[in-house]
């Protein structure tokens, strides 16, 4: 059983905090999702649970035992790195079987562990090969198997795909999951790219600036957002946050009501996801098209209102739009996200 | 445009043949002369070895009549011995430097390299006390911890530079694979940059080989010395064996030729492939 706890773990660079107090427990056999920005700390806080990075303050647990004062190797966890980190002097067989070879594994096991990890990663036509003779897909299947033949309790996935092609990324993302079900270890992956942390997380930690934004599910975050970072983040096209007012018992976009205050007054920030906007006669939000983006199945319609804030509709595809007509949109006032001017939900 | 090309890939091939003989025209001259008479070298000094101006005389009284051959073993001796320092300590500082952060380290780094811009030769007169002091004058050990000190500093600058290209990920990998640091330098971040090693083998060798000015100084005792102190004893006061002198040159000519040979191909790769995506 491969728990992971952080409880309180900070790190800072001189008086600079890197990563401020963070507290997390995943459970045995999840696949957790680290995804931020650029720079919001993520790639750290898994250096910090391999051991590549000192920790500051708190501790990191792995299946119940204190592990932020061992060296990485004695932690219980592979990681696959950005650029494959092969090693360029080894061919496929040997990158696989360094690590044991080195922890004195005896021959006959290693070569067993190395079997199966290729056949699982379908590397065995590839085993004499040496790294620059490998295509990107297939040193990334060998950075993984590397990991595998460890038999690690925690797996630790820095950006894996992020030095892909886009059709590749596509199909190492289903790769990656066929394999934690294969699997079943705890996982921890690193990402900027929301479709990933969407399509593999169980769930997903959104980290800004050292901090945890929000822990969910995907579904979750996707439909609760925290706060309008999050919102923003997770989704594509990101959601629209339009400045609003609460007048009566009613949110209002220039003057026209959209959705229900509950009971909030002021100025408020309305989040709306491109994909909930319809055309419609009665639609109450007035736009003029300012470009139009054609997807084939689907289009992006970015619309001005008489206001001047603009926002994104993701529309039909066989919809014909004209650029600088004005058109209606609507939306069901459960799909509204009403956020103060901090950017903390305050609806539902 | 194709002949315009064409002009210029000529002329510059044109150019660097005739700085190649220019180069090379003495380096001819010492392996044609030290195959000829006495008498012949000064008759015609750039004739060829033909005919009765052809002699063994000077390869005969340099490798059965001398102690060539005791000089030439201390040359190899003190060359490779300090080369092998060179190469180690220079990439493990060099590591530890581009690895590593700590306090200093840009103190340190700065200290290494200041060495290329003092000529070691201005510390002669300290030197030559120090291993005086120290019991090492007229061992070849004199000559191996110098000629170590005066290559490191240029080792270093060059190491430095190509050891920083290494990437990050693959010593943490290494580490996550449970390597030592030790371990991790000789069998990960060695073995992806010997082309450098090369390169620095070849620019700290030819210096050491060539040297004469330390030999002569902190070691000059007859079991000591090195291929160019011992070709001084065929010039003597009043006559000079001619012959025996470009000989013991040609000979010692060999070891820098068949190192940079079995260096070359890594030598070219190691200075372009800073500049070049390979």
């Amino acid at each position: 059983m491969a728990t992971l706890e952080l409880s309180g773990v900070k790190k800072s660079f001189g008086d600079v905090g890197v990563i401020k107090d963070i507290n997390l427990q995943v459970q045995d056999g999840e696949l957790i999702v680290f995804v931020g920005p650029s720079g919001c700390g993520k790639s750290t806080l898994l250096r910090m649970i391999a051991g590549l990075e000192t920790v500051s303050a708190g501790s990191i647990s792995i299946a119940g035992n204190r592990v932020d004062h061992l060296p990485p190797a004695r932690r219980g966890i592979a990681m696959v790195f950005q650029s494959y980190a092969l090693y360029p002097h080894k061919d496929v067989r040997g990158n696989l079987g360094f690590a044991l070879k080195h922890a004195g594994v005896p021959a006959a096991e290693i070569n067993q562990r190395v079997s199966k990890a290729a056949e699982i990663l379908e590397l065995e036509p590839l085993m004499e090969r040496k790294p620059r003779e490998l295509s990107g897909g297939q040193r990334q299947r060998v950075a993984i198997g590397r990991a595998i033949v460890r038999e690690p309790d925690v797996f630790l996935f820095d950006e894996p795909l992020s030095n892909l092609d886009a059709a590749l990324r596509v199909h190492m993302r289903v790769e990656i999951l066929k394999l934690h079900q294969r699997l079943g270890n705890t996982m921890v992956y690193v990402t900027h790219d929301q479709v990933e942390a969407m399509t593999l997380a169980d769930r997903i930690v959104v980290i800004r600036d050292g901090e945890v934004e929000q822990v969910g599910t995907p579904l979750e975050l996707y439909r609760h957002p925290a706060n309008a970072f999050v919102a923003g983040f997770i989704g594509s096209p990101a959601m629209n946050l339009l400045d609003a007012q609460c007048v009566g018992d009613k949110v209002l976009v220039g003057d026209q009501p959209i959705c229900a205050a509950n009971g909030v007054a002021g100025a408020v920030q309305l989040g709306i996801r491109p994909e909930h906007l319809s055309l419609s006669e009665e639609g109450v939000l007035k736009g003029t098209v300012s470009v139009f983006e054609h997807l084939g199945g689907e289009s992006f319609v970015h619309l001005q209102l008489p206001d001047e804030q603009t926002f994104v509709a993701k529309l039909d595809g066989e919809l014909s739009i004209t650029p600088g007509q004005t058109y209606s949109l609507s939306v069901k006032p459960e799909h509204c996200h009403v956020f103060d001017t901090h950017g903390h939900r305050i609806n539902n | 445009m194709l002949i315009r090309e064409r002009i210029s890939s000529v002329g510059i091939h044109l150019i660097l043949i005739a700085y190649s003989l220019l180069a090379l025209f003495p380096l001819g001259l010492v392996v044609i002369n030290s195959l000829k008479s006495k008498k012949a070298i000064f008759r015609d000094p750039v004739g060829m070895p033909i005919g009765d101006a052809f002699s063994w005389k000077g390869y005969d009284s340099v490798l059965t009549n001398s102690d060539f051959p005791m000089y030439f073993g201390n040359s190899l001796i003190v060359t490779c011995v300090s080369l092998f320092f060179i190469l180690l300590f220079g990439a493990m500082a060099s590591h530890a430097l581009s690895e590593y952060r700590f306090r200093g380290d840009t103190f340190i780094g700065l200290y290494l390299i200041l060495g290329i811009m003092v000529p070691i030769r201005l510390g002669t007169v300290a030197l030559l006390q120090l291993i005086v002091d120290l019991n090492l004058a007229n061992t070849l050990t004199a000559l191996i911890l110098v000629y170590t000190a005066q290559g490191l500093p240029i080792a270093i600058f060059i190491f430095t530079e190509f050891l920083r290209s290494v990437s990050r990920e693959i010593k943490d990998s290494a580490r996550i694979d449970g390597l030592s640091e030790y371990r991790i330098f000789f069998e990960v971040v060695i073995p992806l940059v010997r082309p450098v090693i090369a390169t620095v083998a070849v620019f700290s060798m030819i210096p050491i080989w060539n040297d004469l000015w330390f030999p002569l100084i902190l070691s000059p005792g007859d079991e000591t010395r090195t291929v160019t102190l011992g070709v001084q004893q065929f010039i003597g006061q009043y006559t000079v064996n001619w012959g025996a002198v470009l000989a013991s040159l040609s000979v010692a000519i060999l070891p820098v030729l068949i190192m940079y040979i079995i260096f070359s191909k890594h030598l070219i790769r190691g200075i372009t492939s800073g500049a070049v995506k390979g």
